[in-house]
């Protein structure tokens, strides 16, 4: 028998740690010889902490929110040959899995991340020596051609067209490099690879240099992920110490090592040449392309860089046959996307469904709604690059082009759900507040245009919006658009746009009604005591921070509209819902 | 060395009077000094020694890797993981990432600024806390999230984030 822990960083904040420590106390104490091992996020980050058992005929029962208490409940009963009904997985959970298809997640939250053993036991490596010792470059590359496999960083370039490009670029020095400096705010696929399975992107990698002729690699990690970092860095150890890194893999002329640079915190890392200038010790802005990287990269050598999911796929790729992941997908988008379900969603969390699948099956029928049954609004894909998809369009089916015409993005993957409760404008200006503060600065449109758009947005959502701020808004985000050299300036907008074209009434209310139909932005909003409601328990009186809140006990209390600072806390203190926001 | 003029030893000892022990770097300098392109690995490396990365630091680390004093300005003031400035015993990072925006995250900032009577970006006057907003910490279905001094705090609700800080504050007092 062994317990195996979810130890993900959504696992961990979720008090992962704690509950492993108490159940290797537990078990020593009681003189039991049960192992507690690690695995990465199984994805179903709403029911963490996970704890797997698994019993001596390999049977596994999974327990969720466990807690310090529950994890001698679930050993004592394992030891009896029982099982703690009362804290294993529903079905309607356990189904969310099979309703995925999983190739790049394949092994997280089953195998052990630090123990490159498990990820061999998974026919890790066997993809790599299979190329080695029967493939040729032009081979490899044209496996990944038949797979269709297209960047997941956000981009959605076909990869085998990259690989060529720096296969046949002139020079003997190639840089394979890994972006992984996830900086969507909103998706963590990455960060689930790389602390769920390093060695899948280890042997990706491998697999790319191989077919690019390339000695020397880079993953370039956000600094944000320190587990990351940690588990990789183990990983790579542990690959050089079997020899599937170094020089002479698999006894033949291919030598490939690898190493982990961490970022310093800046968005626009993401581009390629800015990721480049960073690797290189500068500022990371970006610059004027052509030259490709895959002509003159890093230290202008010849480059490959692409996204941790799409380096996650080649190893299934050319172990399962390119065929295989065509045969899923669209006409225009091959294989399966990993997301990251976020906001406003019941069962949140990463899940990897196929190419094709609808943005309500996502929504519904994998997140299992929208949280406290409130109405769905629409979803944001693609992050700050991205735009929202209205609750009408729910129907769009997922791939590059339809996702694309709906004025949205692929993006990495990143969908946040939102609801009723959401007010569009502010999530236009949250977005904008972002890539204004990301914005490298390089170009004038995206360094001070979005500043001007941010200002306008604040504006609007203080009620102070003017006639003609649309069509400016408009007006300025397609000249940011087409006066930007890199992706950041050229998709900065896209929040304004949609959020325009579909909730175009919301910003018109705001501007002209000064009214804020999800009752969000402050200064459009009051508060007051409905006295049919209010039975006097003088509960909003007593936390209100500014003594706004008059009133005798057991009578009608009243706000003093002049005083309230719009904080919203007699609204959450109050037990009878009588405190209404106008 | 870059220079054979004594400008290394001044600003050494401009950083003793400040009371920052430079010798500290020298193991980094070692590893990294010679690498091209490790600029951004040494600052982070000073950082973790320092806290942060006052400006007579950086001046000293341009002199010893020979790269220009307003590059390393730059490349410091460029990316958001630098800090000039000390920061508290405590370092508070507040997601305001597109999930914990949606989920609240605005309220966790004012409860926490109402419970340490700081900006968001200041230090308390004791030296205990500091408040970062960042943009991502990658644990959006935890929302809204915080990380204090490496350890992530989830499903923060305001009263939530207040009772974990007044926490810490009556641990530091025992």
């Amino acid at each position: 028998m062994k317990m195996v822990v979810g130890k993900g960083s959504c696992g961990i904040a979720a008090g992962a740690n704690k509950v492993s420590a108490v159940a290797e106390e537990y078990i020593a104490q009681k003189g039991l010889n049960i192992p507690v091992t690690v695995t990465g996020c199984i994805g179903m980050c709403y029911l963490e902490p996970i704890v797997d058992v698994i019993d001596d005929n390999g049977e596994k029962t999974t327990y969720i929110k466990v807690t310090t208490d529950t994890i001698k409940e679930i050993i004592d009963a394992a030891c009896e040959g029982k099982k703690a009904e009362k804290y294993i997985i529903d079905a309607e959970d356990k189904a969310i899995l099979d309703k995925q298809t999983r190739i790049a997640l394949r092994n997280c939250g089953i195998i052990d991340p630090e123990n490159i053993e498990e990820y061999i036991a998974k026919g890790g490596y066997k993809a790599i020596e299979k190329c080695i010792k029967n493939m040729t470059q032009d081979e490899v590359i044209e496996e990944i051609k038949v797979s269709g496999l297209a960047g997941r960083g956000g981009a959605g370039f076909p990869t085998w067209f990259k690989w060529t490009a720096a296969k046949n670029a002139q020079g003997t020095k190639k840089y394979t490099i890994c972006n992984a400096d996830e900086g969507d705010p909103g998706a963590f696929m990455d960060r689930a690879v790389i602390e769920g399975d390093p060695h899948t992107l280890i042997e990706g990698m491998l697999i790319g240099a191989y077919a690019m002729g390339s000695d020397d690699g880079v993953v370039y990690v956000r600094a944000e992920y320190p587990l990351a970092i940690v588990r990789l860095e183990n990983a790579i150890k542990q690959a050089r110490d079997k020899g599937f890194l170094g020089k002479n893999i698999f006894g033949s002329h291919f030598s490939f090592d690898l190493r982990i640079k961490a970022g310093a915190g800046a968005f626009v890392c993401g581009e390629e040449t800015a990721l480049i200038a960073s690797l290189e010790g500068e500022r990371g802005m970006p610059r004027l392309k052509p030259p490709f990287p895959a002509q003159k990269g890093f230290w202008q050598k010849p480059s490959n860089i692409n996204n941790v999911e799409t380096y996650a796929n080649v190893p299934w790729i050319l172990a399962e046959g390119g065929d295989k992941f065509c045969a899923m997908g669209t006409e225009n988008s091959k294989g399966t996307k990993v997301f990251a379900l976020t906001g406003k969603i019941k069962k949140g969390g990463l899940v990897e469904i196929p190419m094709g699948a609808k943005v309500g099956d996502v929504i519904y029928g994998v997140g299992g709604g929208i949280k406290e049954g409130k109405a769905f609004k629409a979803v944001q894909m693609g992050g700050p690059s991205g735009g929202c998809v209205p609750a009408e369009l729910i129907d769009t089916i997922i791939d590059y082009k339809s996702l694309a015409a709906t004025g949205a993005i692929m993006g990495s993957g990143g969908m946040v759900v939102m609801d009723e409760t959401t007010c569009m404008v502010d999530m236009a200006r949250f977005f904008l507040d972002f890539t204004c503060k990301e914005s490298c600065g390089k170009c004038i449109h995206c360094r001070i245009g979005t500043k001007r758009m941010l200002e306008i947005l604040t504006r609007i959502t203080e009620g102070e919006g003017k006639d003609g701020d649309i069509e400016l808004l408009e007006n300025l985000a397609n000249q940011i658009k087409s006066s930007s050299l890199c992706g950041l300036g050229q998709t900065a907008p896209n929040p304004v746009l949609t959020t325009i074209r579909y909730f175009r009434n919301e910003y018109e209310d705001h501007i002209y009604n000064k009214k804020c139909t999800a009752k969000q932005c402050k200064p459009l909003i009051s508060f007051e005591i409905d006295a049919e409601k209010c039975v006097g328990c003088t509960m909003c009186a007593r936390n209100c921070p500014v003594n706004a809140i008059t009133g005798k006990v057991k009578e009608t209390h009243v706000i003093d509209k002049n005083i309230c600072i719009k904080c919203g806390k007699c609204v959450t203190s109050c037990k009878f819902d009588a405190v209404k926001i106008n | 060395m870059s220079c054979n003029c004594n400008c290394a030893q001044l600003s050494f000892a401009e950083l003793e009077k400040a009371g920052i022990d430079a010798t500290l770097l020298e193991p980094i300098f070692e590893k990294y000094g010679k690498i091209e392109g490790s600029l951004i690995t040494i600052l982070q490396h000073a950082q973790d020694i320092y806290g942060y990365l006052p400006v007579a630091l950086l001046n000293y680390i341009a002199i010893k890797t020979g790269i220009k004093p307003a590059k390393v300005l730059g490349v410091a003031t460029f990316y958001a993981q630098f800090r000039l400035e000390p920061v508290g015993k405590y370092l508070i990072m507040l997601c305001q990432g597109t999930a914990c925006h949606v989920n609240g995250s605005v309220d966790i900032e004012t409860a926490i600024c109402e419970e340490l009577n700081i900006k968001e970006g200041e230090t308390t006057p004791d030296g205990l806390f500091t408040l970062n907003n960042v943009a991502c910490l990658g644990c959006c279905s935890l929302s809204p999230v915080m990380m204090i001094n490496g350890e992530t705090y989830g499903a923060l609700t305001p009263a939530k984030a207040k009772e974990i800080i007044a926490g810490i504050k009556a641990k530091e007092v025992e």
